[in-house]
């Protein structure tokens, strides 16, 4: 089946499938966590059932992502090891300890008091149960900036020598930590994750589940809190990625010039491609639609600006320009859709019409899932453009490798493809039916014991779309 | 000069042994699991480690994680070298993981999620035994790099320290439960852990027999200091362990076999470090070759000294918070 790939090729193809897999899970636990915050904090504050009646709701959610989360994060520490071995030789005096840091740091205060925040409540009272949940949603930030931190140094090392050995040596920390992309990516990751948790509250169970009976007070609520998320964090998302490429242009021209489908330099102001065909062969955009100037306009604030195009690279430098091209605007056009999201929210909120409008529910369900979909392509857009180096610039991929045989990582790629299919899409579907059952009323599911047959799910013997009553 | 590496090397191993433990009785218990009776039975067994599980599953990670930062040429030699071992230890893991949530959330698949359970805990459990004792038979290296085989790791010592750890992991988890239940299930764990126990110390035993045979350097670090002063202390203390935990179990004493268990556990572990000096990757790889730059120890070595205390401190009171005896009917399900 994988016969005739290279043990690279499918080394590659392993991590980009592990990695994949595990960053839907941080991405939802990090923004959740947060969200379970803020919802157990109003709780408290407030005394509003409807806030504990969401913190409870999502609290279930949260605990069979996280788990995912564990677990697939589990493989990546190993990860490194067992395919890269000689990436880990190498790059381990610099990148170790900021990984021990994230392990120390995050992964233990998120274990030791996700427990308590799942199951103690009655054990330790109010006030400890608010600190575990805090703290639970402080590791995960503090992860992602470890983690961030690891990523950015690869795509822009810094603070760094060559020993003897080979290895990286560290020579200044503060530098390897805050290298030149870090703070760019760390905002823009942690926003991604905000977003894709607005867009899952809003689109997944929120406006579903206001579809079905608008009068839903706890699915008025979360519905409105995330519509409010939505029309803050995306303009500040926008803003903070369009940083983010300035940086890039700085310190990974080519990744840029990929994401712009920029295959020849335009010393005169440079056109933003809006849609196109790639044609890699021939180096250009075939039925390119492109608008003048823009493009130099983005990236370097000033009409007529010149920017090099893929022209002025060694070929063996050039990243995969066409899965760039595409990925980036996937990223992009789903940005665009969420603000789009957002606006007509508060367009319908002014009218009082927020949980009236039914095209707006279904457009928030549809939205849903693209959250996820554009966390993908954001880091399919960075990764893939930081090739062909693992350590851009300086360590090559194919250098990068272990002493491993194609066919044993053919077949562990094979054995993972298989098991987290099962596994993660057992999960999801378990996520799903969770948020698909409603939230005012107990769900008999959810309980302990044997209720109904798995399988039967609700949403076929009711209409979406009654609403009782009416 | 060196002497950061050395620390380090406590480090590590603390977090190892760490882990072990830990994780060795939540394994356990999922190895146990066939044998409850009912499903009042297996949610308390559950339900005893679910708060817990993925804490000390962590320490996992922090040795993965330490390794690589710490001794990155171990972990680049030992990832290769024991490559499927642990691809499957990480996808057995990934299934018992996930049983904890996915076997509340569905009725007609509980029971594959319980096997799950059962299947996950036990081939991790193997695949950590056989990892050892291909650790212990020693590992081929050439420059910078393993040069061994695919199946090297394969042999009938790791075979048998595969079936010895989850044999010794069966016994924490029935040690375990009898310190966290009460009635039948406890009744019937303690003579499981009697077994377990008599079948546990058969299994060091042999493999201490064997080990020297594996490498006769092994049989001149017991004999000459300091490790020989072990060798006089470690049969003692291994009897008075093996003494608590049976006199515990006889006489009914719910406290007593579980910290009796962890005992056995470190007295090997001491052996099997004793073994290994001053190695890190038998036959042939040092723990001041395989350091990383001194830089990276320091560097990391402060956040640790300040970290590790914590998380000791936190996870203790996460313990606190549900000790006592479980009820099954208690959980957020």
């Amino acid at each position: 089946m994988l016969d005739g790939f290279t043990a690279e090729t499918l080394a590659r193809i392993q991590f980009a499938f592990t990695i994949s897999f595990h960053i839907i899970f941080p991405a939802f636990s990090i923004g959740l966590a947060s969200y379970l915050a803020v919802l157990n904090g109003l709780w408290l504050r407030t005394k509003d059932e409807t806030y504990l009646i969401l913190f409870n709701y999502w609290k279930k959610i949260f605990a069979v992502a996280f788990g995912m989360g564990v677990v697939s994060g589990i493989v990546m520490s190993y990860q490194f090891g067992t395919n890269w071995s000689v990436f880990s030789d190498k790059t381990g005096p610099v990148l170790g300890p900021l990984m021990a840091y994230e392990v120390l740091s995050a992964f233990f205060l998120e274990a030791g008091f996700l427990g308590i925040m799942l199951f103690g409540r009655e054990r330790v009272g109010n006030r400890l149960h608010m600190f575990a949940t805090a703290m639970v949603a402080f590791g995960t930030l503090m992860s992602a900036t470890w983690i961030l931190s690891v990523n950015s140094w690869m795509q822009t090392p810094a603070g760094y020598s060559i020993n003897e050995l080979g290895q990286f040596y560290p020579e200044d920390w503060w530098a390897i930590v805050f290298n030149p992309s870090f703070p760019y990516r760390l905002v823009h990751m942690v926003l991604a994750a905000y977003l894709t948790v607005a867009l899952v509250v809003v689109g997944g169970v929120g406006g579903l589940h206001l579809l079905r009976n608008r009068e839903d007070g706890p699915a008025r609520r979360m519905f409105s809190m995330a519509m409010w998320m939505l029309i803050v964090v995306t303009p500040l998302q926008i803003i903070a990625g369009d940083f983010h490429g300035i940086n890039t242009l700085e310190h990974q021209p080519a990744k840029v010039m990929a994401m712009e489908g920029h295959y020849d330099s335009h010393p005169h102001g440079a056109p933003l491609i809006l849609f196109g065909i790639p044609n890699p062969k021939e180096k250009r955009i075939d039925y390119a639609i492109q608008i003048p100037q823009v493009s130099s306009l983005i990236l370097r604030h000033e009409w007529g600006a010149p920017l090099d195009g893929l022209d002025m690279i060694p070929d063996e430098d050039e990243p995969p320009a066409a899965i760039l091209f595409w990925s980036f605007r996937i990223m992009v056009a789903l940005g665009f859709a969420m603000l789009g999201l957002g606006a007509w929210s508060v367009l319908r909120r002014m009218r009082g019409r927020l949980y009236e409008d039914k095209w707006l529910h279904r457009a928030a369900i549809l939205m849903g899932p693209m959250g996820f979909v554009a966390v993908l392509a954001g880091w399919i857009t960075t990764e893939v453009g930081r090739q062909p180096f693992t350590v851009y610039g300086v360590l090559r991929t194919s250098d990068s490798l272990g002493p491993v045989a194609a066919p044993a990582v053919a077949a562990s790629l094979i054995a993972f493809i298989v098991v987290y299919f099962f596994v993660f899409g057992a999960g999801t579907f378990y996520i799903l039916r969770m948020m698909n059952a409603p939230t005012s009323k107990p769900d008999p599911l959810l309980k302990e014991g044997p209720i109904r047959t798995a399988g039967i799910t609700p949403i076929m013997q009711t209409d979406p779309d009654s609403i009782p009553g009416e | 000069m060196f002497e950061l590496s050395f620390i380090w090397a406590g480090i590590i191993a603390f977090a190892v042994l760490t882990y072990v433990i830990l994780d060795g009785f939540d394994l356990g218990v999922g190895i146990l699991c066939p044998f409850a009776e009912g499903e009042r039975e297996k949610s308390t067994m559950m339900n005893s480690i679910a708060p817990i599980w993925d804490g000390n599953e962590t320490w996992l990670v922090l040795g993965g994680g330490g390794l690589f930062a710490v001794f990155p040429l171990a972990y680049a030699i030992i990832m290769p070298a024991l490559y499927m071992p642990i691809i499957l230890m990480l996808l057995a893991l990934i299934f018992r993981g996930v049983a904890f949530e996915y076997r509340w959330r569905t009725e007609r698949w509980k029971p594959v999620w319980d096997v799950a359970f059962f299947g996950g805990s036990i081939v991790a459990a193997f695949m950590q035994g056989i990892a050892l004792g291909a650790l212990v038979q020693g590992v081929e290296i050439t420059g910078r790099a393993y040069s061994g085989g695919w199946w090297d790791w394969l042999s009938t010592f790791s075979i048998l320290t595969g079936v010895a750890v989850v044999v010794g992991y069966a016994l924490l988890g029935a040690t375990w439960i009898i310190l966290k239940t009460e009635g039948d299930l406890q009744r019937r764990m303690q003579g499981y852990a009697w077994w377990l126990g008599a079948a546990t110390l058969g299994f060091i035993g042999v493999v201490s027999i064997l080990t020297p045979f594996q490498d006769p350097e092994y049989f001149n670090r017991w004999l000459n200091l300091p490790g020989s002063i072990f060798s006089v202390l470690m049969p003692g203390a291994m009897l008075f362990a093996a003494w608590a935990l049976f006199a515990g179990l006889n006489a009914g004493k719910d406290g007593q076999p579980f910290p009796a268990t962890i005992c056995i556990f470190v007295l090997c572990f001491i052996g099997i470090g004793i073994s290994f000096y001053p190695n890190i990757v038998p036959p042939s790889l040092t723990i001041v070759d395989a350091a990383a730059p001194d830089k990276s120890l320091k560097f990391a070595l402060v956040g640790t000294v300040v970290l590790v205390p914590m998380i000791l401190a936190y996870t203790a009171y996460a313990y606190w918070v549900f000790r006592g005896k479980v009820d099954p009917t208690e959980g957020y399900h």
